[in-house]
């Protein structure tokens, strides 16, 4: 097996060396009734090119987002990754070291977290932000326990803005550990009365903007609402590059900002890995889920950065501990860390432009097809339309038309009403043609 | 070396200083508020930039970037009219871009001080520090994986939902289990989706109210009892005993009718497979209760036992240690669970099922027919990472996945054999699993400790074992060669620590003390960090106001 130094040579004379005669001696502690002597019944070992045949024929049988013109958004967005990105994390020191538990070999690490770190709280316009969580979702979830500790209630007012799969994640969570929940009504067009759902029992409410619909929300009513009764305001985003364009959360008096970093540096992937973004104000810190790196000196008195206040965490705390989280988004975090630093400042604030400006052409175009209708008052790079006709039979049809048009609002809130609406993004990939592509075989399928 | 504001420098002149650009310390460095630096490992033959030829020190990005600077070439919209209902950022993010060359010497820079598998020996145990192979990575790459939306009509997805199904079903193979959870994100994160499918049981058969109580041994990830408590469970410890296993008479004192389940870790932390682990599973399941299993040191066993033969009801699997998906510094990593016949029908949504006209995906607890307790996550856990593991498991085959725990167990062994003379092993020299664990009475009254023995590692081109875990045994360390070391490899590696050992004891303390003299940085002051945390970066404060 390729990936196998040991020869039947080396392996006895390492068992001589060991004191046994075969290698299940080493096994004596399973029970010998369960020690397996064949093989499990899978395949034999396969070579490269059969590995590849076997898996391309896989891939083959999907249609990838950059082979037709594609509006599918809803919380995951095709954006253009420059080579330099995948280039550098595929870095044999970046790719296979692992958690920097040695600060003195992992400075490397250290350092773009650290830089990370220092990027994620200037676009959220906070304090302090950590070294990644899983993703959006988890982060979200993660978030409103956080909340909940920081208030000691227990009680999470949830907006009908917010993507469903994210209500869904906290509400899980917060199932599972007997805190309460209220998840307000699918909210189309971002009006719905949330400051009457905030009273003193309330630990946190949670805001998506631009929503899940894509209406953007001024958070700053919401934030005041929420602190007068002492509770807090976590703001969620899942198209981190409408940060190069809004408000930053933290200047609209949000407590906790969490969101999801994909579009920034990372593919699509099927939904996964992700790299979620957790930012907060300094003095909730010590509350604050997740892997923190901080600044220090060595003993020649030289700047370095190492992992800190790990006595919030797991392996320290136990049963005590913030979260049970033991990773973050390593990889996926260097990803959003080297796109931004090649974007800068000038760089993300021109790519928000292009996808809003996309966006906007893109809306009028649909709204002078018949049949269709534009709900959004504003957007950033999506809106929901409503179609004259049930939107997932719609997306099928455009589908076998080799159009990819968006999300039907029934796959993520099925029984909600809602079946003729259609959530469509649009990122600085689409073009004139893309755009016609779409308008066409709309016409012809409505 | 701090500067006039107390702050640390980086040392590094390259480049035009600009003070405009925030280079605060370069900018003083040029204008001769600093001396040369000795950077590390000793201060012999000092250079100007603090640079010793290949070993670079980089500085910051906020150092040498500028926020007008840009690496992507994008063009300004015309007939800019947003629509933004007036909530357009009006003031500075403040984040600084390099043009694309500087931006690729900044990061090879950064990666030239990290210690990587491809570097060497990286004998983290418990972490399964195993080869990653390059074919992974392709395959991960091809555009049906990888350039796929997860809310994609199901009709053009066709291929990632039968490598999630194929994945699926070597993972059920391999454990002798029912059904499997893909979408947990990483190993913390199954063991969350594999207690609250306990739960959801426990609550399904009216006991919710009573049982409330999970045995966790000492031995355990620090994981364990902290996701039982996360969902409300109380965790009731069991002791270690001194021959590092877990005793049915132990669990079996602590049974009751308020028991939910043990988290047990299985082989343990210790490097040892629990020869009880039939008997425990039967006493848990007699008393009502479930059984949960660590899977973290599953490459031990892989086609050499099946978890479900033994009488576990959840087990997660960390598709980063065992089947080879990279560590990638930390994440991402990816934590299927399998689960036994008594909780697959509490699996959480998505999953996989093979339908009339394809595979279909149900996303919605109302669409399936069992009983699923909720979502993990949005979408559908980390594609990236099956096809990566199931590359690797194509790549090995039945035969060489057996081949390679065996490989890792011999290795762990060899180690063994090769230091229990010089080194101290906690319960007897007696074969271990994947992994050796040593306690640090070999160091008494040597004046080392395990953590400078892992910084002196350091200087001979190791990456250090797993220290101080895990917890029941002093100043543990935790050896896991894997199964990608040759017979070579594992001789100088314990060739070198047989020589650390002999230093040691011959009082050579500057060796481990100042440890280590040869890495990027010397040792780093991490109370301070804790202290007075800096967790950013914030621009220097000009000196005249620094010294009002």
């Amino acid at each position: 097996m390729r990936y196998l130094p040991l020869s039947d040579t080396d392996r006895g004379e390492m068992l001589a060396r060991i004191g046994v005669s075969h290698v299940d001696e080493l096994f004596a502690d399973v029970p010998r009734n369960l020690l397996l002597t064949e093989p499990v019944d899978l395949p034999r070992r396969k070579g490269e090119l059969d590995v590849e045949r076997i898996l391309s024929r896989m891939s083959a049988k999907n249609v990838p987002a950059s082979s037709v013109p594609f509006f599918v958004g809803a919380g995951a967005y095709k954006h253009h990754v420059p080579a330099t990105v995948d280039h550098l994390i595929q870095r044999s020191e970046f790719l296979t070291s692992y958690t920097p538990y040695q600060p003195e070999i992992a400075q490397g690490t250290l350092q773009y977290l650290f830089e990370f770190q220092t990027q994620v709280a200037a676009l959220t316009g906070m304090d302090v932000a950590n070294a990644s969580m899983y993703d959006g979702s988890t982060g979200t979830g993660e978030a409103v326990l956080m909340a909940h500790r920081v208030t000691k209630r227990r009680k999470a007012v949830l907006s009908g803005g917010l993507h469903p799969h994210y209500a869904d994640v906290v509400k899980t969570l917060s199932d599972m550990a007997s805190d309460e929940t209220v998840i307000l009504s699918p909210d189309v067009a971002g009006t719905e009365d949330i400051l009457s759902q905030i009273d003193d029992k309330t630990s946190c409410v949670v805001v998506q903007t631009p929503d899940v619909f894509g209406n953007m929300r001024d958070l700053k009513p919401i934030a005041d609402k929420a602190h007068q009764h002492g509770a807090l305001l976590i703001a969620v985003f899942t198209e981190v590059v409408s940060l190069g364009l809004l408000k930053s959360p933290g200047s609209m008096g949000a407590d906790i900002v969490v969101g999801e970093g994909q579009s920034i540096g990372n593919a699509l992937n099927f939904g996964g890995p992700y790299v979620g973004l957790f930012a907060t104000q300094s003095k909730y810190i010590r509350q604050m889920p997740g892997r923190l790196c901080g600044e220090t000196v060595d003993a020649d008195g030289n700047r370095g950065f190492v992992l800190t206040l790990s006595t919030r965490e797991q392996h320290i705390r136990r049963d005590k501990a913030t979260s049970n989280i033991c990773t973050n988004s390593g990889l996926c975090s260097l990803a959003f860390t080297i796109h931004m630093t090649l974007l800068g400042e000038a760089g993300l604030t021109r790519l928000a432009r292009i996808n809003h400006a996309n966006a906007v052409k893109l809306a009028d175009l649909l709204g002078q097809v018949k049949g269709v209708e534009v709900l959004n008052r504003t957007f950033f790079n999506e809106f929901t339309v409503k179609l004259a006709k049930p939107a997932a039979d719609v997306v099928e049809r455009l589908a076998d038309k080799g159009v990819l048009a968006g999300v039907p609002v029934s796959r993520l809130m099925p029984g909600a009403g809602l079946d003729n609406l259609l959530l469509v993004a649009s990122t600085e990939v689409n073009t004139d043609d893309d755009r016609a592509a779409f308008v066409a075989a709309l016409k012809e399928v409505l | 070396m701090l500067n006039r504001q107390g702050r640390p420098t980086a040392p590094q002149a390259h480049g035009v200083a600009d003070p405009a650009a925030g280079m605060g310390d370069q900018a003083a460095r040029l204008q001769g508020d600093a001396s040369p630096v000795s950077g590390s490992a000793g201060g012999s033959h000092p250079t100007f930039t603090g640079n010793k030829a290949l070993a670079q020190i980089e500085p910051l990005l906020f150092e040498v970037g500028r926020t007008d600077t840009t690496g992507v070439d994008l063009d300004e919209p015309e007939d800019f009219a947003p629509r933004l209902g007036g909530l357009e950022r009006r003031e500075p993010i403040g984040l600084p871009g390099l043009s694309e060359p500087e931006t690729m010497r900044h990061y090879v820079r950064l990666s030239q001080q990290n210690y990587g598998i491809d570097t060497g020996l990286f004998p983290l145990g418990s972490c399964t520090m195993k080869h990653n192979a390059r074919l992974n990575e392709r395959m991960a790459r091809l555009p049906g994986f990888s350039d796929v939306h997860p809310l994609q009509p199901v009709s053009t997805v066709q291929g990632a939902l039968e490598l999630m199904s194929e994945l699926g079903r070597y993972l059920i193979t391999l454990t002798n289990m029912t059904a499997v959870a893909l979408s947990p994100k990483a190993g913390a994160h199954g063991e969350l989706c594999g207690m609250m499918a306990i739960k959801a049981a426990i609550e399904a058969k009216g006991e919710g109210g009573t049982r409330n109580v999970v045995l966790v041994p000492d031995s355990a990830h620090g994981t364990n009892p902290a996701t039982a408590a996360l969902i409300g469970f109380k965790v009731k410890p069991v002791p270690a005993r001194e021959d590092g296993w877990v005793h049915v008479e132990d669990v079996k004192e602590r049974l009751g009718p308020d028991v939910a389940a043990i988290m047990l870790t299985n082989p343990n932390t210790c490097g040892l497979f629990e020869p009880q682990v039939v008997e425990i599973a039967k006493a848990i399941h007699d008393a009502g209760a479930y059984f949960y299993c660590d899977g973290a040191n599953f490459n031990a066993i892989v086609g050499k036992a099946k978890p479900g033969d033994l009488g576990v009801d959840a087990m997660h699997i960390n598709l980063h240690k065992t089947f080879s998906t990279p560590h990638g510094g930390g994440g991402p990593g990816s934590g299927p669970v399998v689960l036994s016949e008594r909780l697959a029908p509490f699996a959480p949504v998505p999953f996989v099922r093979a339908g009339k006209g394809g595979f279909e995906l149900v996303e919605q607890e109302s669409d399936a027919a069992e009983k699923p307790f909720g979502r993990m996550t949005a979408f559908h856990g980390q594609m990236g990472m099956y096809v990566r593991a199931l590359s690797y498991m194509l790549s090995h085959g039945a035969d060489g996945m057996k081949q390679a725990s065996e490989d890792a167990v011999l290795n762990a062994n060899y180690i063994r054999a090769g230091l229990s003379d010089l080194l101290s092993l906690p319960f007897g020299d007696k074969p271990c699993m994947h992994e050796v664990l040593f306690d640090d009475s070999w160091l008494k009254d040597t004046g080392v400790t395990t953590l400078d023995v892992a910084k002196a590692m350091i200087d001979e081109g190791y990456h250090p074992m797993t220290m101080y875990f895990p917890l029941v045994v002093h100043g543990a360390m935790l050896i896991e060669p894997t199964e990608s070391e040759s017979k070579s490899s594992l001789d100088l590696f314990i060739a070198t620590l047989r020589d650390l050992a002999m230093a040691a004891k011959n009082g050579d303390t500057e060796r481990f003390t100042g440890a280590p003299y040869h890495a990027p940085r010397r040792r780093l002051d991490e109370t301070r960090a804790a202290r007075s945390p800096v967790l950013k970066w914030t621009p220097p404060v000009p000196v005249a106001e620094a010294a009002e």
